[in-house]
């Protein structure tokens, strides 16, 4: 098979390895029963961790293996081949993880991370609520100081991985009349007085994932539990977003990848007027499209984490592409999937049908791609402005 | 507890073809992989450690390449590995295989436990394990399904299967055990363990640096020699009986009386 050489290093292949052996072996096996029961996949998370899968973005000196946003986008690549569900399972524990990593104190990393990069604990991000979805300023959840302790009120919507992990990094306004600066980031445990969870979502796709309500109710955690600075919360959801991003545009080119694979296969074997689908042009022009978008997709996004990594500050606008263009050839290569299986795409008993189920919301989760657009446009409107 | 595990590389079933005229596997262009029950025998040692703690030796009789396998299981997270490896090793039995097995172990020092795969695909004599342990002066408790500690690590309670059912057997250390598949889930290797295995340095030893004599390894060390190897063939014959079902009984008893069989 010819491949395009991204020039990985030999840490990098094997990440590549290891990680396409347990899709293989561990992933793929149990995918439709996961997605049917919509039965959260513990068994593979223990498996990510005892292969330091988890440890893969911290530092070094909490346990981690130093990798960065490349190293994360090639593991997330791999899993998303075998299921989305269980890919955005581990790869939300990073997310929630991001904001202690980029703005916590050494003692909360500390105290923290070291524990997360084992895999003993997942970590969830809780911005979205009912009514602030891509407004995040429109949060509605308070967090007030009351002597040594912050008290959390409010609930938060949606959030992946509610209810099994343990450590969640939430926002919650703490002065709302100065609208998005009024936002500040928290820690809070499982188990914390007056945290609980609210009811479990049925979804379309990404069944095995968990989404959950978090409700605060009076929740008194103490102080040295505030992330970064008061009222800089907003400033830490964004950035922990740019930094997640081009790992959803990675999870997008494994899912679409897989869809691919499958594609191929069907049309080679499945025999229509005397001949393999795959001998007539319709099958093989839309097969052409699928793989060369994928290179395409695949192509920005390690572009695009290999700038992060190369120490790029101000990347939102790179992030918001990787995530963008992948995402959205995710859902078109896995539609295109379902029509070359034609009536056999559309059944249970083949894998396509959930791909393209899962692929719906990798254009609506992490910023909607039309927030992504924004994200750009503005971008665009800023960068040309300044050349006057 | 220290723990040594035996291993054995055997082409990679996925892979393998045959030459129907000869009758043989044709061994060019096969991959070589690490024998199914041994990776469960692998688990069996790392699940006794990550429990009780020790170390997880593993070793292979093989050609130079046997290394890969070592890599795969140091991988995985075992402590160390060695190949012994010898040109005079080649076209072993199962009786020289024991031979040269025991002599390597002896060399490496005292073990609790020595730990091997029920069988091997390729050969699929499952005698290596039993074979060993004779030769190590160890009990040997073979098909373990179920395995406990018991008495700090000075014991171990299996449960071997048998043909009817199972038997539930104390066994004090030092012992070997051969494993089913049953008896557990290989884990997956870890990106540290991938990191070690690459840099890993492995002994290879050979004959001489087990003090194996020349006349009991390899060929000139087995009694055993193959003479043909044939595919079988299946000639049974289905008959559907008809009638009323005390026609069909009487039908069916007078068939195999004419067969020999009642």
């Amino acid at each position: 098979m010819s491949k395009v050489n991204y020039f990985l290093t030999e840490e990098q292949e094997m990440i590549v390895d290891l990680t396409r052996q347990i899709t293989e072996e561990k992933i793929i096996p149990v995918r439709a029963e996961l997605d049917r029961n919509e039965e959260f996949p513990w068994d593979i998370m223990k498996d990510l961790a005892q292969a330091d899968l988890f440890a893969l973005y911290i530092p070094e000196e909490y346990g981690g293996l130093g990798g960065g946003t490349m190293e994360n986008c090639l593991a997330v690549e791999q899993l998303a081949r075998g299921c989305i569900a269980v890919t955005t399972t581990f790869a939300a524990s990073a997310l929630g993880g991001y904001p202690i990593l980029l703005f916590g104190t050494d003692e909360q990393k500390q105290k923290y991370l070291p524990d997360v990069a084992a895999g003993k604990k997942l970590v969830a991000f809780g911005l979205t609520e009912a009514n602030a979805g891509s407004d995040a300023a429109g949060i509605q959840c308070t967090a007030v100081e009351d002597g040594d302790y912050w008290v959390l009120n409010g609930t938060k919507q949606w959030i992946t991985s509610g209810g099994e992990a343990e450590i969640y990094t939430i926002i919650a306004m703490t002065d709302r009349n100065k609208g998005a600066r009024g936002a500040t980031a928290f820690i809070v445990e499982k188990g914390d007085e007056g945290f609980s969870f609210g009811k479990k979502e049925k979804k379309m796709g990404l069944r095995a994932s968990s989404t959950r309500e978090l409700v605060f109710n009076d929740c008194r955690i103490p102080k040295d539990r505030i992330l970064g600075r008061r009222g800089q919360g907003f400033i830490i959801a964004m950035r922990t977003l740019d930094l997640a991003r081009p790992g959803i545009g990675a999870i997008g080119v494994g899912l679409a990848q897989a869809a691919l694979d499958e594609s191929v296969k069907y049309a080679r074997q499945r025999v229509q007027f005397g001949q393999p689908i795959i001998s007539f042009q319709a099958i093989q022009h839309m097969l052409a499209d699928m793989a060369t978008s994928i290179e395409a997709a695949r192509a920005l996004v390690y572009a695009v984490a290999r700038t992060i990594d190369a120490g790029e500050k101000n990347f939102s606008k790179l992030s918001a592409m990787a995530k963008l263009f992948p995402t959205d050839v995710a859902m078109k290569v896995t539609t295109d999937a379902v029509q070359i299986l034609g009536g056999y795409g559309y059944m249970q008993d083949y894998p396509v049908e959930k791909m393209m189920r899962d692929a719906k919301i990798l254009q609506i989760y992490e910023g909607t791609n039309q927030i992504q657009r924004n994200v750009i446009g503005q971008a665009l409107n800023k960068e040309y402005a300044k050349e006057g | 507890m220290k723990i040594a595990v035996c291993i054995k590389q055997v082409p990679d079933a996925s892979t393998v073809r045959f030459d129907k005229e000869k009758g043989t596997l044709v061994r060019e262009g096969v991959e070589s992989v690490i024998n199914p029950f041994d990776y469960n025998a692998i688990e069996a040692g790392l699940a006794l450690k990550d429990q009780v703690g020790g170390e997880v030796s593993v070793l292979t009789m093989g050609p130079p390449q046997a290394q890969d396998a070592i890599r795969e299981a140091i991988s995985l997270g075992v402590d160390n590995g060695i190949v012994v490896s010898d040109r005079a090793f080649a076209g072993a039995d199962t009786l020289a295989t024991t031979y040269t097995l025991a002599k390597a172990i002896n060399k490496l020092g005292a073990f609790d436990l020595v730990i091997c795969g029920k069988q091997a695909v390729d050969g699929d004599t499952a005698q290596v394990g039993p074979g060993l342990a004779v030769r190590l002066g160890i009990p040997c408790v073979t098909c373990v399904d179920d395995l406990e500690v018991l008495e700090d690590g000075r014991k171990l309670r299996l449960k071997r299967m048998c043909e009817q059912g199972y038997d539930i057997v104390e066994v004090e250390l030092p012992a070997l055990i051969t494993v089913l598949a049953s008896l557990n889930i290989p884990r997956v290797p870890s990106l540290k363990g991938k990191m070690r295995a690459k840099k890993a340095d492995i002994p290879m030893l050979s004959a001489e640096d087990i003090g194996a004599e020349t006349s009991k390894v390899g060929l000139a060390g087995s009694p055993t020699q193959v003479a043909t190897t044939t595919v079988p063939t299946f000639d049974a014959k289905r008959e559907m009986l008809e009638g009323e079902p005390e026609e069909q009984v009487d039908a069916l008893i007078g068939k195999l009386k004419e067969a020999g069989i009642l």
